[in-house]
């Protein structure tokens, strides 16, 4: 059910930073952005962003052994704060590439910055990296 | 969350992937492994279905351009079905409809490996 404008609401979750854990955060957050206002495709656009910095957290994120997510609603839409508790991410964990020739690497992060409204990180050796990244709710 | 791999003889040398579930960081490997052993044994034709797939990611991406690099080295191709909107939107915001013939049905994606 589609939450009243203007509501604030903050949801937390913390998984291990194992693959079989990401499912969860993809579901939990898809079941966040569902009290928004959103089209089904944006939920799914969400979904995948979530699972992508999860999954960049887990390949590139260097002495982290789990990831926090925690999700912001408000009247114009869904923040999604993707935070790992490493030493910062490796360079190649924020590549971004649109790929005409078959290349495996930076798809997460292009993936990432084409669904959601704003992405930023912030990497840090001793804090870890933080992703924020914001989904507008269509007016 | 589980991905089920389904692989059978279709005409010629082709074989066809069977996917149905979800690809991503956890479940890709068992996708890969599937592929590696066909093109192991010399199968470089492939069809990869993947109607049955509702949920996606760029590992699962991975390992469909891995498998398609592999067989583009013997001369071979991977052709897709895909019929989900939103595995579809994906293919075309990585650019991978460049790379891959992605199509509605097997038939489709069978002729054109001929």
């Amino acid at each position: 059910m589609p939450q009243s404008q203007g509501t604030l609401g903050v949801v937390e979750l913390r998984i291990p930073s194992k693959a079989e854990w990401v499912a969860v955060a993809r579901l939990a957050v898809a079941a966040v952005a569902n009290r928004l206002n959103f089209s089904i495709e944006d939920i799914e656009d969400v979904k995948l962003a979530v699972a992508e910095a999860c999954t960049n957290c887990i390949q590139h994120a260097e002495g982290s052994d789990q990831i926090q997510i925690t999700c912001e609603t408000g009247p114009e839409g869904l923040t999604v704060r993707v935070h790992d508790f490493g030493r910062g991410m490796r360079p190649e964990g924020l590549q971004s590439i649109r790929t005409d020739e078959p290349h495996v690497g930076g798809l997460g992060v292009f993936l990432i910055r084409s669904l959601m409204d704003s992405v930023e990180y912030d990497v840090n050796p001793e804090r870890g990296t933080n992703l924020v990244m914001t989904k507008k709710v269509a007016h | 969350m589980d991905i089920k791999v389904d692989v059978r003889e279709s005409k010629g040398d082709t074989y066809v992937v069977d996917l149905n579930g979800e690809i991503d960081v956890y479940t890709s490997p068992k996708v890969k492994d599937a592929i590696g052993e066909l093109i192991d044994k010399g199968h470089y034709n492939l069809v990869i279905n993947l109607e049955k797939v509702r949920y996606i990611d760029s590992t699962g991406l991975g390992v469909l351009i891995g498998g398609l690099k592999r067989v583009r080295e013997h001369g071979g191709t991977v052709n897709l079905v895909c019929t989900n909107p939103q595995i579809k939107k994906i293919f075309d915001i990585t650019g991978l409809v460049k790379i891959f013939g992605i199509y509605e049905d097997e038939n489709a994606a069978m002729q054109a490996l001929v």
